[in-house]
C-alpha cells in the first residue's frame, strides 16, 4: 500500500498510531540529546496535528453518522472489533487533542530538565491513548484507551511533579480507576443483554445504540458510567483529586489534564452513558443538573480564597465543568452544542491558564499570589496575554468562553429555568475570582524586589501562546465554523434521544423510572 | 477372580498418553545420574539438562496435540485441559530453569538434588492436571507436594527458608489427608473414584442426599484449597513464599497453581452443577475471601516477596471467580488465566531476584529506590509485570481479569463481579508502590548495581514480557484454544 493509500483509507488509525511510533523511536535515542529528543517530539505532534486537519477537511458536514469508519475484527468470536470513526461531536475534541500537544511539547523546553527521553515518551503514548479514546466506537477498545491514559499520566505526575507529587499521582489513579472498573461490569452487562436480546455478541456501539434496554437495567448501567465518568469531569463531590493532581503535576502535565483528560468525562457522558441510556439519563438529571451546579458556584467559591494560582485555576476548572454538564443535562440542541463548544474553549483557555502559571513559576519558583503584584510594567507581553486568557476564562463577550456558556445558559434556561439563573451566578464568580488574581498579580506596586528583574515571554513562549490566543478569539467572534459541524451529529443524538426514551418507556410498567420507588420496590420484592 | 490379561496395545497407549511425564522424569533421573559424575564446576551443565528435557517434554506434549487419548484403563487422560494446563505447567518449569542458571550462582543451589526435585514436582503436576481418577489426582499432588517442601527449606542456612518449610510441610500434610479422606468418603458412597463415574451418579437423588458424600467433597475441597492457598486455608503461603528460594516461589506460585486447579476444575465443572446452589455458594464465599483477605494483606507488605505471595493469593480468587461461574466461559477464563498469570508472576519474581543482593532483606521495597531510570530496562520490565498483575490494559492481566469477571457477569453473578473488579482497584496500590520506589523515590544509599543477568536469564524476563504482551494484545488464538479445552472436558 503506498503513503497516500494509506492515509486516504486509515487515516484515524494512523492519527492514533503516529505518536505510539514516535514514542517508540525515541526509545533509540542516546540519553544525552536531550534536545534533539525535544524537536523530534515536537515534530511528531506536529505532523500529527496537521494529519487531523485532514480530518477536518474531509469531514462531511451534512452527515450524522461516524465518519471514515475503520473496522477491523479483533477478538471475532466474542464480538470484538476494532472500529474507528469521528463525528461532529468527538471532531473538535480530537481537534483540540492534537491542538493542544506541540504547544504542550514546546512549553516543557526549559520546563523539564531531568529524564527528557522518558517524559517525551510518556507524553507521546498520552497522546494515542487520548485520541483512541475519542475515536474507538468499540466499547472495549474504548475502554482499554480509557484506562490507557491512566498510565502516562501517573507517570507524568509522580516523577516530574511537585512536592506531593506520590500523593496526587497515587490519588489521581485510583480515584479515576474505581470509577472505570465499574463502568467494566456496566459494560460487560450490556454486552450480555445486548446477546440475550439480539442474539449477538458485539462490542459496537453503533449496534448497541439500537437497542431497546429495560429501565430497571438502564439506571443500574447509567449508575456505573455515572461514576466512570463523574470521576474524570470531575463532577462535584468527586472533585477531590483534581486540585492535588492539578497542584503537584508539572505544567505540561496540568495542561493535558485540563485540556484532554477532563473531557474524557464530559465526552463519556455525551456518548456512552447519556445515549445508551436515555431514561435513566432522563430520570437522573435532577440531581445531575443539581450536582452541576453546585459544582459551579462550589467551585468558583473555594477559587476565590486560594493563594496559590494554580489551586485557583484547578478550582476553576471544577466551576467550568459544571457549566459542560449543565449544557449536557439539557438534552437540547443549544445545551449539547454549548456545552461541547465550552469542552473545547475550557481546554483552550484552561490549558493557556496553565502555561501562564508555568511560565510565571519557572521564573519565580512560587505560584502564591501574594509573591506578585505589579508585574504588568515588568513584563507587558506576558501582561497582556493572561489579560485575554483571563477575559476568557471569565466569559466576557469577544472571546470563546462567552459563546459557550451562552449556549448553555440558553439550552439550561429552555428546560429549567431556575439551574440556568443560579449557574448564571456562577459567571459572576467567576469574574471574581479572576479578576481579583489577575488584579492582585500583574497591577499595584512592585511589592517584591525580585519581580523587578523578570523577563517578559521569549519567543518560544511567545511562539506557542499565540495559536491559542488566536483561537479564544476566533471562536469569540466567528463560532460558525464549529458549530456547524456538529449541528447534524447533535441533531441526531437529540432525536434519537427521544425515540429511545419513549420506546424504553413504552417498554416498562408506569413509574418504573422514578428512582425513589424503584429502591422500595426492590427492597420488598424478590429477585 | 480371573487374573487380568496383559494388554499390550492398552499399555503403550497409556504410555503415549503420558509422554511428557515420562521425559520430565526421565531427564530428573538423568540429572541426578549426572550429578555423580560431574565436578563442582561444571554443575550447571545439570540446569541445561533439564533445560532440554522440558523443552522436549513441551514439544512432546505438542506432539500429542489436542484429541483424546486416555490412558490406563482411565486413570488418566491426555484431553484439552491436560494438554493446556501441560503446557502451562512446562512453560513455568522452562523459566524456572531458565532463571535458576543465574539464581543458582548467586544463592548456591546449584546442585544436582535442586534441578532433580524441581523436575520431579514438575512430573508430579502434569500428573495432577491430568489425573482423571481421585487417586490419580492424589498421587500427582504428593509427587508435586513433597519435592516442593524440601525446595522450600533448600536454604539449610537461612532461618526463614526452614521455618517456611516446616510451616509449608505441616499443613500440607493436614491438606493431603483432608483430601484423601475426602476421597475415601466419596468412594463409599459411590463406590468409585473416576471423577466422570462420579459426575455420571450426581444427578441421582440418593447421592445428593447422603451426607457422607457431601462431607466428601466438603474436605476434597478443604485439601485443594489448601493447595492454590484459598482463604481461610492460606496461612502457610507468605511464610512459605518468603523463605523460598526465589525460583521457588515463583515456580510454585504458578506451577502448583496451575496444577490444583486443573485438577479443581474438573472436578467443580463435572459435578457442581448438579449438586446445585449450595457448592455454588461456598465457592462464590471463598473466592470473595480469598481476593479481599489476600488483596488486603498485601497493601501493608514492604518485602516484594510477602507481597508478592499474597498478590498470589488474591489470584487465586480472581481464578476462582471463573469456577463460580461454572460454564465454559468460566473454565476458559481460569485456564486462559493460569497461563497469563505464569507469565507475569515468573517475570515480576524474575525482575526482583536481579534486583535484590540477597534473600530475605534484598527483597525489602526500598531497595528498588532509584532503579527506574538509572537500568531502564528492568525497571520498564518490572513495572510491565505489575500492571499486567495489576489488571490494567493492554496487558494480558487485564484480559483475563476481563473474560473471568465477565463469565461471572454471564452467570448472574454480577455482585461477585463487582467485589473483584474493586478488589483489583485496591490492588492498584500495592503493585503501583514499587513503581514508586523505582521512579519517583530518591535513593538514599545510592542505587544498588542488579545482578547481571545471563543470557538465559534475559531469554527467560524477554519471553515473559513478549508473552503478556502479545497475550494483552491479540488473545484470539489462546483463548479460542481454552475454550476447545473446557469443551472437550464438558463432553
Amino acid at each position: 500500500m503506498t503513503g497516500v493509500a494509506l492515509l486516504d483509507q486509515h487515516l484515524l488509525s494512523v492519527l492514533i498510531a503516529l505518536p505510539l511510533i514516535g514514542a517508540g523511536l525515541l526509545l533509540f535515542f542516546p540519553r544525552g540529546g536531550d534536545d534533539a529528543i525535544r524537536k523530534f517530539t515536537l515534530l511528531v505532534t506536529i505532523a500529527e496535528f496537521l494529519l487531523s486537519l485532514s480530518v477536518v477537511a474531509r469531514f462531511d458536514v451534512g452527515a450524522a453518522g461516524m465518519q471514515l469508519v475503520e473496522r477491523a475484527p479483533w477478538i471475532p468470536q466474542y464480538g470484538i472489533s476494532y472500529i474507528v470513526g469521528v463525528d461532529g461531536i468527538s471532531l473538535w475534541i480530537l481537534m483540540l487533542t492534537t491542538f493542544i500537544m506541540p504547544i504542550t511539547i514546546l512549553s516543557t523546553w526549559s520546563a523539564v530538565v531531568k529524564n527528557v527521553k522518558e517524559f517525551m515518551v510518556f507524553m507521546l503514548v498520552l497522546e494515542t491513548a487520548m485520541v483512541g479514546v475519542f475515536l474507538a466506537t468499540d466499547l472495549f477498545l474504548f475502554y482499554i484507551f480509557w484506562e490507557l491514559v491512566l498510565i502516562p499520566m501517573y507517570f507524568l505526575i509522580g516523577v516530574w511533579g511537585g512536592e506531593r507529587r506520590i500523593y496526587a499521582a497515587i490519588k489521581f489513579f485510583l480515584y479515576t480507576f474505581v470509577g472505570s472498573v465499574l463502568m467494566l461490569v456496566a459494560i460487560i452487562a450490556l454486552y450480555f443483554h445486548h446477546h440475550a436480546v439480539t442474539g449477538v455478541y458485539t462490542m459496537d456501539l453503533m449496534k448497541l445504540y439500537e437497542l431497546t434496554i429495560p429501565v430497571k437495567l438502564q439506571l443500574w448501567l447509567f449508575a456505573a458510567f455515572f461514576l466512570a465518568f463523574a470521576f474524570k469531569v470531575p463532577m462535584f463531590p468527586f472533585h477531590t483529586w483534581l486540585p492535588d493532581a492539578h497542584v503537584e503535576a508539572p505544567t505540561a502535565g496540568s495542561v493535558i489534564l485540563a485540556a484532554v483528560l477532563l473531557k474524557m468525562g464530559t465526552y463519556g457522558f455525551l456518548r456512552f452513558a447519556m445515549a445508551l441510556f436515555p431514561v435513566a439519563a432522563a430520570d437522573w438529571t435532577p440531581l445531575i443538573a443539581v450536582l452541576a451546579v453546585i459544582g459551579i458556584i462550589y467551585g468558583a467559591l473555594v477559587a476565590m480564597v486560594q493563594k496559590d494560582v494554580k489551586k485557583l485555576v484547578a478550582y476553576s476548572s471544577v466551576s467550568h465543568l459544571g457549566f459542560v454538564m449543565l449544557g449536557l443535562f439539557a438534552f437540547n440542541l443549544q445545551g449539547i452544542e454549548g456545552a461541547i463548544l465550552q469542552m473545547v474553549n475550557h481546554g483552550v483557555s484552561t490549558g493557556a491558564l496553565f502555561l501562564i502559571v508555568g511560565i510565571i513559576y519557572e521564573r519565580r519558583h512560587t505560584r502564591l499570589i501574594s509573591e506578585f503584584g505589579g508585574l504588568a510594567k515588568v513584563v507587558p507581553v506576558f501582561c497582556l496575554c493572561f489579560l485575554v486568557v483571563t477575559l476568557s476564562s471569565i466569559g466576557v463577550p469577544g472571546t470563546n468562553g462567552f459563546v459557550g456558556e451562552f449556549l448553555i445558559l440558553l439550552g439550561a434556561f429552555k428546560v429549567q429555568k431556575w439551574y440556568a439563573v443560579v449557574a448564571a451566578t456562577g459567571v459572576i464568580f467567576a469574574a471574581v475570582y479572576m479578576l481579583w488574581m489577575f488584579q492582585r498579580v500583574m497591577y499595584g506596586k512592585i511589592t517584591n524586589e525580585e519581580n523587578l528583574h523578570l523577563t517578559d515571554m521569549n519567543g518560544r513562549e511567545v511562539a506557542y501562546m499565540l495559536p491559542l490566543l488566536l483561537f479564544i478569539l476566533w471562536i469569540g467572534v466567528y463560532p460558525q465554523p464549529f458549530l456547524r459541524r456538529m449541528d447534524a451529529s447533535v441533531n441526531a443524538f437529540v432525536t434519537r434521544f427521544e425515540a429511545k426514551k419513549q420506546a424504553a418507556l413504552a417498554g416498562s410498567p408506569a413509574g418504573e423510572t422514578m428512582l425513589v420507588r424503584y429502591f422500595d420496590v426492590k427492597k420488598g420484592g424478590a429477585r | 477372580m480371573t487374573p487380568i490379561p496383559f494388554d499390550k496395545a492398552a499399555m503403550i497407549q497409556g504410555l503415549y498418553s503420558i509422554l511428557p511425564e515420562l521425559v520430565v522424569i526421565a531427564t530428573a533421573i538423568a540429572v541426578l545420574l549426572a550429578d555423580l559424575f560431574l565436578p563442582e564446576r561444571g554443575k550447571k551443565t545439570l540446569c541445561h539438562l533439564g533445560i532440554a528435557g522440558t523443552v522436549v517434554a513441551f514439544l512432546a506434549a505438542l506432539s500429542l496435540g489436542p484429541g483424546r487419548i486416555d490412558g490406563f484403563s482411565g486413570m488418566i487422560v491426555h484431553d484439552g485441559v491436560g494438554l493446556f494446563i501441560t503446557l502451562t505447567i512446562l512453560a513455568t518449569a522452562l523459566l524456572t530453569l531458565l532463571m535458576a542458571t543465574g539464581y543458582s550462582e548467586w544463592e548456591e543451589t546449584q546442585k544436582g538434588e535442586f534441578y532433580a526435585l524441581l523436575l520431579f514436582s514438575t512430573a508430579g503436576m502434569l500428573f495432577m492436571a491430568k489425573g482423571t481418577d481421585l487417586m490419580t489426582v492424589f498421587l500427582g499432588l504428593e509427587t508435586m507436594s513433597i519435592p516442593t517442601y524440601c525446595l522450600v527449606g533448600f536454604h539449610r542456612d537461612r532461618m526463614t527458608s526452614l521455618e517456611g518449610a516446616l510451616k509449608y510441610f505441616l499443613l500440607g500434610a493436614f491438606a493431603s489427608g483432608f483430601l484423601l479422606y475426602g476421597i475415601a468418603l466419596m468412594y463409599s458412597a459411590t463406590g468409585t473414584t473416576k471423577i466422570p463415574a462420579i459426575a455420571g451418579m450426581i444427578g441421582d437423588l440418593r447421592l445428593f442426599g447422603n451426607p457422607v458424600f457431601m462431607a466428601g467433597v466438603g474436605l476434597l475441597l478443604v485439601g485443594f484449597a489448601f493447595k492454590v492457598s484459598l482463604v481461610p486455608f492460606h496461612m502457610w503461603t507468605p511464610d512459605a513464599y518468603q523463605g523460598a528460594p526465589t525460583v521457588v516461589t515463583a515456580f510454585m506460585a504458578a506451577g502448583v497453581k496451575a496444577a490444583a486447579f486443573a485438577a479443581l476444575l474438573r472436578v467443580t465443572l463435572l459435578t457442581f452443577p448438579a449438586l446445585g446452589p449450595v457448592m455454588t455458594n461456598i465457592l462464590w464465599v471463598l473466592a470473595f475471601l480469598t481476593m479481599t483477605v489476600g488483596n488486603l494483606s498485601a497493601l501493608l507488605q514492604d518485602n516484594m516477596k510477602r507481597m508478592l505471595a499474597y498478590s498470589s493469593i488474591a489470584h487465586a480468587g480472581y481464578i476462582l471467580v471463573g469456577l463460580v461461574a461454572g460454564d465454559v466461559a468460566g473454565g476458559q477464563a481460569a485456564l486462559f488465566y493460569l497461563l497469563v498469570y505464569a507469565f507475569m508472576n515468573l517475570g515480576a519474581f524474575g525482575v526482583a531476584m536481579l534486583l535484590a543482593h540477597k534473600e530475605d532483606d534484598g527483597y525489602d521495597i526500598g531497595n528498588f529506590a532509584g532503579i527506574g531510570f538509572r537500568y531502564p530496562v528492568l525497571g520498564g520490565l518490572l513495572t510491565l509485570f505489575l500492571v499486567s498483575l495489576a489488571g490494567i490494559p493492554p496487558t494480558a492481566g487485564f484480559i483475563g481479569k476481563f473474560y473471568l469477571f465477565s463469565a461471572a457477569v454471564k452467570n448472574g453473578y454480577v455482585g461477585l463481579a463487582v467485589l473483584g473488579v474493586l478488589n483489583s482497584a485496591v490492588s492498584i496500590y500495592y503493585y503501583l508502590r514499587p513503581v514508586v520506589y523505582m521512579y519517583m523515590l530518591p535513593a538514599p544509599g545510592g542505587i544498588p548495581v542488579p545482578r547481571p543477568p545471563r543470557t538465559a536469564f534475559s531469554l527467560a524476563l524477554c519471553i515473559s514480557a513478549a508473552a503478556v504482551l502479545v497475550l494483552g494484545l491479540a488473545p484470539r488464538s489462546v483463548l479460542a484454544f481454552a475454550e476447545r479445552s473446557i469443551l472437550s472436558l464438558l463432553m
